[in-house]
């Protein structure tokens, strides 16, 4: 059996919980294999192993993060060319699509984004133009590059042999032309990224102020959930852009959304229509959310939601 | 220094989309055509950065978009906003090609035209993957400085600010150099009277592939390097549970949650 490639998300020492959904999935088209690049210490080859990983293809050292994308696509080009893959699966994050499309115009291969899901063959199961259609697609050139939405498939643990492989990656001057000169953190502490999260609990036109977002962080806290916004509420200020979710922002695929005060537009709709179970609070019992949800109250979500917070806090304590 | 915007006609992003079963391609006529959101903040940042170098002779801005007979209408909205000039590749062979073939097209264009910086816009929000400017910056050897939210260019050097999911990172690089922009980074203008009526005298350059010395067969969708293998409406969710909230909303929708094993 061939292997299958899975590009590793780390941060901070840890393996990000999409890397294992990616090698679950890769148990399913072949023998995974983790290419992890960067600062990459033994307990994070451990890490690596005991999600799945066959092998892991190691490309240490500093200089891969400080500049833009580029190195890291030569450091999976070299684990292509080491491995005889079948096939290659990154994050569908900001940068692992950057990655991945970069690396098809190196090996001339085919690539396909925001899979949902892939099958045998490496069919990729896209949902395009807001969740309204389903889309299967396969790659006819090279070796398939699929950039996999987080949360797409769940994580299972099954050790994998863990064979270590170090690559000898040539940084070319070119890879080196986007230099990173500073890192600044904004995010705020304590909560899930947003493209992760299992649970993503967000605020609308309806929360009315950005006092207001108080009570929909505060559920997201109880459930140990990510905060979004929908761009009423971004362009009104009232919630930082970067946490905009919609067809502008960002599109999350979590266990569980609830959405609080937002009406449902295709703008927003386009960016959470393939979240698991879906709830959402609002005043308007005609809404459009309401045609999505699994469990919906019609309510003030002032109200609503502290209630709410208290029973998942009791329940939880 | 020279400028070039690259710009996308899509479908109204506030429009339902569909896909044409002929050819699983996006139906282009389902809905209004407009020039992508995000590549109007480019455009805004190119004009920005032209009056901060001395005007059009320092500095011209040319759009460029790559599409049917009917994308024009993009190039002439960046012109009424107050780009000098624009370049149109239109050709027949181009229906149904991807973003690999897009970007190829899209980077002979660059390389013909010369240009000190491109900037186009993060995504489209169509397709939404958010490829084409690596691809883009991959092909024509240029730094990549992409979802930038701010840009700052002085003595040759360009420096941005990129968004990234915990903040940004500071990334600097040598002119010539390629940009994409978020949401955010300016406030588009509107096109004043006055600038709607200088853009009909702007010249618009058409190039086909044979030009650019693209050959027919790498694009289209015949050179796509993916192909839809079919597609189909997503089978409506299932009706749920809607209640009114009579002083238990909170509760009822805590058990349901509960019932889910999500607490």
């Amino acid at each position: 059996m061939s292997e299958v490639l899975v590009l590793v998300e780390h941060a901070d020492g840890d393996v990000k919980k999409v890397t294992f959904e990616l090698l679950t999935l890769a148990r399913s088209l072949g023998e995974p294999a983790a290419v992890a690049i960067g600062d990459v210490s033994d307990d994070l080859v451990a890490s690596l192993t005991a999600g799945g990983a066959d092998t892991v293809y190691v490309a240490a050292g500093p200089e891969f993060g400080q500049h833009v994308v580029a190195p890291k696509v030569s450091a999976l080009q070299s684990a292509l060319a080491a491995s005889s893959a079948s096939g290659v699966l990154v994050p569908a994050t900001a940068e692992g699509k950057e990655i991945a499309a970069r690396l098809a115009v190196r090996t001339g291969s085919g690539l396909i984004t925001d899979a949902v899901g892939v099958s045998a063959g490496f069919v990729a199961e896209q949902s395009v133009f807001g969740g309204s259609t389903l889309v299967q697609s396969a790659v006819t050139t090279g070796t398939p590059i699929i950039a996999v939405r987080p949360n797409s498939v769940a994580a299972e643990a099954n050790a994998g042999a863990g064979r270590r492989v170090d690559l000898d990656v040539t940084i070319t001057d070119a890879d080196r032309a986007a230099k990173v000169t500073e890192r600044v953190a904004q995010e705020k502490a304590g909560r899930p990224e947003l493209t992760e999260a299992a649970i993503v609990v967000s605020g609308g036109r309806g929360v009315g102020s950005p006092e207001g977002f108080a009570v929909v962080e505060s559920l997201a806290d109880a459930l140990g959930a990510a905060v979004g916004a929908s761009r009423a509420a971004t362009d009104a200020g009232w919630y930082p852009h970067q946490f905009q979710v919609g067809q502008t922002g960002k599109t999350v695929s979590p266990q569980l959304y609830i959405a609080n005060g937002i009406s449902g537009a295709i703008q927003h709709r386009a960016g959470m229509q393939t979240s698991k179970t879906i709830v959402a609070v609002n005043k308007d019992a005609e809404a459009p959310i309401f045609d999505l949800v699994d469990f919906g109250v019609v309510g003030d979500l002032h109200v609503v939601l502290p209630q709410l917070t208290d029973e998942v806090t009791r329940r939880k304590g | 220094m020279k400028i070039v915007v690259c710009v996308k006609q899509v479908p109204d992003s506030w429009a339902e989309k569909k896909l044409n079963p002929a050819d699983n391609t996006l139906d282009r006529d389902a809905a209004d055509a407009v020039v992508n959101e995000l590549d109007e903040y480019a455009i805004e940042e190119a004009l920005q950065i032209q009056e901060r170098m001395g005007g059009s002779d320092e500095c011209p801005v040319t759009v460029l978009t790559v599409g049917p007979d009917k994308a024009i209408e993009s190039v002439r909205k960046g012109l009424q906003m107050g780009a000098n000039d624009g370049v149109h590749v239109v050709d027949d062979a181009l229906h149904g090609s991807d973003a690999l073939a897009t970007s190829a097209v899209l980077a002979a264009a660059i390389d013909r035209l010369a240009p000190d910086l491109v900037l186009m816009g993060s995504e489209s929000t169509d397709a939404r993957m958010s490829v084409v400017p690596a691809m883009l910056a991959e092909r024509t050897g240029r730094p990549q400085l992409t979802f930038a939210g701010k840009v700052d260019i002085a003595d040759g050097v360009i420096t941005v600010q990129r968004a990234t999911d915990y903040g940004y990172d500071v990334v600097e690089a040598a002119l010539p150099a390629l940009v994409s922009v978020v949401e955010k980074i300016n406030e588009p203008r509107y096109p004043s009277f006055k600038g709607i009526m200088a853009a009909k005298k702007k010249p618009v350059e058409t190039l086909t592939l044979a030009d650019l010395g693209v050959e027919p067969t790498a694009v289209g969708l015949s050179g796509a390097w993916s192909s839809v293998q079919e597609f189909a409406a997503r089978p409506p969710r299932a009706a749920g549970t809607v209640v009114t909230d009579e002083g238990d909303g909170g509760t009822k929708a805590a058990e349901f949650l509960a019932a889910e094993k999500f607490i």
